[in-house]
Formats: structure tokens, C-alpha cells, sequence
């Protein structure tokens, strides 16, 4: 089972534009890393899920999702964007942004996983210490030890 | 305090999780104790049905119907959206807390229901046979207690003739139609008649709801339709309450099978209220009319032939075999042979049979009672209630009094009551009482020849059967009888949490 985040899937500088180009631009690194193998219809489910209720949440968090079956393996993208991407919460903009891609019909395991990640975001400590990582491999540690524990 | 909580979101991998988490960690910082049920991709992580039994408060944080939602029936509840278990949990929590103190009756109300329904999973299939057959017989006690009271009251104010008067028939020469629109039963015989008929219409319930709720307990919300229409059928073919008692367990067999089918999630939804209920009702009726009922019209047949042959017998031998025949199945197709022979013989002027089958249909009755006062811990608590009323049901004829004790503990009830039935036919027999009505108890021994041996046939066919059943419920081994007396009971204790 591949690492459910690494490095190359972290933006820590993500451009304050709107939700669907930042959903793209991490999106794009899931396709870079072959873990969507179709890009144009991931970003569609995503949007699909987004359009029956926004994923922003209190505390400046988004986290855009979507089962896919153009998703190869569970997979967590995450971006930092300090201006902030409105999401739809009603405190305000995010500035952590998850992108959580699942597989269609995948394993009870893999979807575990992202359980429990979700478990971890609602803790401020971890959503602290994301927001103070100094670069992407260390965010990546930080998610990947989150969700071990 | 103890929250029970549901989380569920349309994906099912983001926000389920996080709701739960929030809600786990806002009760843990409250104080409280907390379950939480992920409906998410996962799979579901069901909450056992003890916890639910055991919660103040169920808080459901969904943005999808949640499932099994039945289960939850009668708590407090507190709804969100996922996202208010996320962002506001702690005021959820709250919230749920408030609805417990607020309605705590509420609570423990739910625990009745809801444990009646769920007999423990664990439980060895004797428990839980005993389990569903006790959740069948609480439900129907309040059905036996009113309709039979209703009925006793009819004879005691309106004399022996009301059930011929009400329902047509021949009663001491004279001959009386049917009425046929119940409005005009109160004009025509009075309100003795009207008592009469809504006691009877309550005790046409009898079997429906015993087979009904035998069913619901098995297999939750989708038995009930099947286990009612099971125990019409039953009704209707004469089966009686053991017809009832096979159709219930078969209805509830058939929908819980039917149930676990697994299915794909767009006919989920209706897998409860429309396609198990459908099939079941269907599969369980049509069994219930075409298998089931043949061979009873064939046994009522047979044997009615065998009693009209019986005529070089011994009046002794004949009255032990009413009497026992009264008690077999407590109203089923048996004892209407032999209550039908009773009511032949009173047509054509042979009382002595009626005199036997009388004092036999009162004493499973009696002796119930007599026993719940003599032994009342080997009973358990609807069993005491349901013997509370079984004096007067028995006093005035009506077997079915002593139903509720056959239906929960059947093997060893049914023989005690032949037993003492047999006992005090075949006494009355020999002692040459006789009845010229066909019903009525107590209230017609005006009626009775021979009234003091009527009275000790009662009394002596009453103590057969109440000693025969104290030493059969006796020699169950005390552990386990008291285990099992327990759990029984406990699907009508108030407050579940005392199961174990």
C-alpha cells in the first residue's frame, strides 16, 4: 500500500483564486502522480459532492472529496493558502485545504485510513501544527504520523 | 450520562468521521459517555443494541437518512446536520442532555419497546425463543385482561343466554338469529349484549396480536405485518393459539431471512416498509392457509367423528377426555370439538357433557392464577399481571385466560392444564352434573344440576393443575431457571440496563 500522502502531493504556497483552481491545482498533482488517472472527471465527481453542500468547515478548513473511480488509490492532497479560498464555511475562508481522493468500491482498509484522517482534522493542535509546517516534506510527515497514531 | 450518537454524510469518507470525532471529544470534555455510530464508506460500525437500551439521549448529526433509524424509536433525540456535529458539537451535546433531563421519562419508556424487540444477540436460541414468545404475550395480556373482562361482565349482568342472543344459536329451547349489524345490539339485547360483542371483537385480536408481536420480535418493524396476517389466518382457520404461535415464528423467520438479503442500496430503503413486508405476508400467509390449515380441519373432523363414536364408553372416560381436550390448545381447534360436542349434547338434551366441559375450560384459568399467588417467583412480572385477571377469566369460562402462560412456557403449562381439565371432566361426569347453559362459569350455576359436585370438580380440577405446574416450572435447575426467568422478564422491565 502506497503512502496515502507524500510531499509531491503538498502545495504549501497554493495562489488565492477560487476553489475549483485550487481543487485543480491539487488535483493535478494527484494526476502527475498516477494516483487519478483522469483528471477532468475526478475534478467532475468532486464538484458533483461540492454542489450538494459546500465542504468548507468552521476553522478555516476545506476539504473537498469525492469517491472516484478515476482514483487509483486513496490519496489526501493537501494546500496551504494564507489569503484564504472561500469554501463555503460560514466563518470565512480556508487556509487548509484537504483534498481526499477515494476509489470507487475501494477496500475497507484504504477507506479506514482516510477515516481516521478525517478523525484528526477536527483537532486545532493538528491544524496548528500544518499551519506552522516549514515545507512540504514535513507536512506530509505530520499528516502521515497523524493518521498512524 | 450516556449519548448514543449517528453520523452520516452523502460520501461517506470526510465529514462522517470528523462529526464523530467532534461529538466523541465535546461529551468527553461534558462528561458524558458517548457511542458513536460511523454510517460511512467504511462500513457501518453499528451500536449494539444494549447501548442503545442503556442511552438518556440519541443525537443524530446526518445529511442522509439514517439507517435501522427504528432503532432509536422512543429516546430523546437531537438532530443536526454533520456539519453541526463537526462545527458545534459541544451544543449538541448540550442539546441532547437537555432533551434527557427534560423528558427522562422518555428514556426509560424507550427501554420497553426497544428491548422487546431485541432479544439478546448472544443469547442461546432457547433464551431467545422464550424472548420473542414473551415479547408476543405482553403485547397481547392487555388484549386477554379486556376483552375477557368484557365477556365475564356480559353473563354477569345479562345472564347466560347473551353470546346465543348476540351471536344466534339455541339456548334452552329457544332459538335466537344473529344479529348482524352491531348497532343494534343495544336495543335489541341491551347493554350486556354490547359489553359482550366489544369482548369479543378484543379477544378476535387475541391471536393476531400474540403472533404479530412474536414476529416484531425477531425481526423488528418488517415482522409485524406478516406476524399479524399469520395470526388472522390462524383465527380464521381455527388453529387457535398454537396456529398463531407457528405463524408468528414463521413470519418472523421469513422477514428476518428476508431482511438479511443483501440488496443494493437503491432498494434499500424500501426493503422494510414495502418488499419484506410484501413477500413475507405473501410467502407466511399462503403457507399458513394452504399447509397449515388442511390438516386442522382435518384433525377437528376426525376427532369429532371419534367423540360421536364414543358412545359405549364410560361417562367417566368421556368427561376426562373433554376435559383434557378443553385444555390441549386453551380455545384451538381441540377445544372447539369438544366445546361444540358440549353445546351438541345441550341441543338435544344431554347435559352432562356440558357440565364437564365447562368445569374444564375454567380451570387452566384458576389454577394459573392460584399458582402466580402460591409460587410468584416462577413467574415473572406480566405473567403475576396476567394472573391478577385470570381469576375472573376462569371463574366465567373463558380459557383463554390462561393463554399468556401457555404461549410463553408451552411445554410445560399445556400438560398442567390437561391435567387438572381432565381431572375435573372426568368428575363431573361421574358425579352427574350437568349444564343447561352453554356458558357462562360461575354465573350460571343457577343452571347447573348438581351444583355443590360442579364446585368441587372446579376446585380439585383447579388444584391438579396449579400443583402439576409449580412442580414442572420447579424442576427447570434453579440457575438456569432463574436466567432465563430473568431475561424473560426483562422484556418488560422498564429499565433494560438490568440486562445483563
Amino acid at each position: 500500500m502506497s503512502d496515502v500522502i507524500t510531499a509531491e502531493f503538498v502545495d504549501l504556497d497554493l495562489p488565492a483564486t477560487d476553489k475549483l483552481a485550487v481543487t485543480r491545482a491539487l488535483a493535478q498533482r494527484l494526476a502527475d502522480g498516477g494516483r487519478v488517472s483522469d483528471l477532468d472527471g475526478f475534478l467532475a465527481d468532486v464538484a458533483a459532492r461540492e454542489e450538494q453542500m459546500p465542504t468548507g468547515l468552521e476553522g478555516g478548513i476545506g476539504i473537498p472529496h469525492a469517491r472516484s473511480a478515476h482514483v487509483t488509490e486513496p490519496t489526501l492532497a493537501f494546500g496551504r493558502c494564507r489569503e484564504g479560498v472561500d469554501f463555503g464555511a460560514s466563518d470565512g475562508p480556508a487556509h487548509l485545504i484537504f483534498l481526499i481522493a477515494a476509489p470507487d468500491g475501494g477496500g475497507s482498509e484504504h477507506l479506514k485510513i482516510l477515516a481516521s484522517l478525517a478523525r484528526r482534522l477536527v483537532y486545532a493542535s493538528f491544524r496548528e501544527a500544518l499551519d506552522q509546517a516549514p515545507d512540504a516534506a514535513s507536512a506530509a510527515d505530520l499528516i502521515r504520523k497523524e493518521i498512524a497514531s | 450520562m450516556n449519548i448514543v450518537a449517528v453520523t452520516s454524510c452523502p460520501t461517506g469518507i470526510a465529514h462522517t468521521y470528523m462529526a464523530a470525532e467532534a461529538l466523541e471529544q465535546a461529551a468527553k470534555a461534558a462528561g458524558h459517555i458517548i457511542h458513536v455510530e460511523t454510517q460511512g464508506s467504511a462500513g457501518l460500525d453499528a451500536v449494539s443494541p444494549e447501548v442503545i437500551a442503556a442511552a438518556d439521549a440519541v443525537i443524530f448529526a446526518a445529511d442522509v437518512e439514517v439507517r435501522e433509524r427504528q432503532r432509536f424509536d422512543g429516546k430523546p433525540i437531537v438532530t443536526g446536520t454533520v456539519k453541526d456535529g463537526i462545527n458545534h458539537a459541544a451544543d449538541l451535546v448540550s442539546r441532547a442532555v437537555a432533551a434527557a433531563e427534560a423528558n427522562p421519562a422518555d428514556a426509560s419508556a424507550a427501554a420497553g419497546p426497544a428491548l422487546a424487540t431485541k432479544v439478546e444477540e448472544g443469547a442461546s436460541f432457547g433464551t431467545q425463543l422464550r424472548g420473542w414468545l414473551m415479547t408476543g404475550v405482553s403485547y397481547m395480556i392487555p388484549f386477554v385482561a379486556a376483552g375477557g373482562l368484557l365477556i365475564a361482565l356480559a353473563f354477569m349482568i345479562g345472564g347466560a343466554d347473551v353470546a346465543s342472543q348476540v351471536n344466534g344459536g339455541t339456548f334452552d329451547g329457544k332459538t335466537y338469529e344473529a344479529i348482524a349489524d352491531p348497532t343494534k345490539i343495544l336495543a335489541e339485547v341491551g347493554l350486556a349484549g354490547v359489553l359482550f360483542k366489544l369482548g369479543a371483537l378484543a379477544f378476535g385480536m387475541l391471536v393476531p396480536v400474540l403472533a404479530g408481536f412474536i414476529a416484531f420480535a425477531m425481526a423488528d418493524r418488517p415482522g409485524l405485518a406478516p406476524g399479524f396476517v399469520a395470526g388472522l389466518v390462524a383465527s380464521a382457520i381455527g388453529a387457535g393459539f398454537l396456529g398463531g404461535l407457528v405463524g408468528g415464528l414463521l413470519a418472523g423467520a421469513v422477514a428476518m431471512w428476508l431482511s438479511r438479503i443483501q440488496v443494493p442500496s437503491a432498494v434499500r430503503g424500501m426493503m422494510p416498509v414495502l418488499v419484506v413486508p410484501l413477500i413475507a405476508t405473501a410467502v407466511v400467509g399462503f403457507l399458513m392457509l394452504q399447509v397449515v390449515g388442511p390438516p386442522i380441519a382435518d384433525l377437528q373432523t376426525a376427532l369429532t367423528d371419534w367423540l360421536n363414536g364414543l358412545d359405549g364408553a364410560s361417562s367417566i372416560v368421556l368427561g376426562l377426555l373433554l376435559g383434557g381436550m378443553m385444555a390441549v390448545d386453551l380455545g384451538g381447534p381441540v377445544n372447539k370439538v369438544a366445546y361444540t360436542f358440549g353445546v351438541a349434547g345441550v341441543a338435544s338434551g344431554s347435559f352432562g357433557p356440558m357440565a364437564a366441559v365447562m368445569v374444564a375450560g375454567m380451570t387452566p384459568p384458576l389454577a394459573m392464577a392460584l399458582a402466580t399467588v402460591l409460587r410468584p417467583k416462577l413467574f415473572n412480572d406480566a405473567e403475576r399481571k396476567a394472573g391478577e385477571s385470570a381469576w375472573l377469566l376462569g371463574g366465567s369460562f373463558i380459557t383463554e385466560g390462561a393463554i399468556p402462560f401457555a404461549a410463553a412456557d408451552p411445554l410445560r403449562v399445556i400438560p398442567a392444564a390437561i391435567a387438572g381439565s381432565a381431572v375435573a371432566g372426568g368428575l363431573a361426569m361421574a358425579l352427574d352434573v350437568t349444564s343447561r347453559a352453554p356458558h357462562g362459569g360461575i354465573w350460571v350455576v343457577g343452571l347447573i344440576g348438581n351444583p355443590v359436585a360442579y364446585v368441587a370438580a372446579i376446585l380439585l380440577g383447579t388444584g391438579v393443575s396449579c400443583a402439576a405446574v409449580i412442580l414442572l416450572k420447579s424442576r427447570r435447575s434453579s440457575p438456569a431457571g432463574a436466567g432465563s426467568a430473568g431475561s424473560a422478564s426483562s422484556t418488560q422491565a422498564p429499565r433494560p440496563a438490568a440486562q445483563f
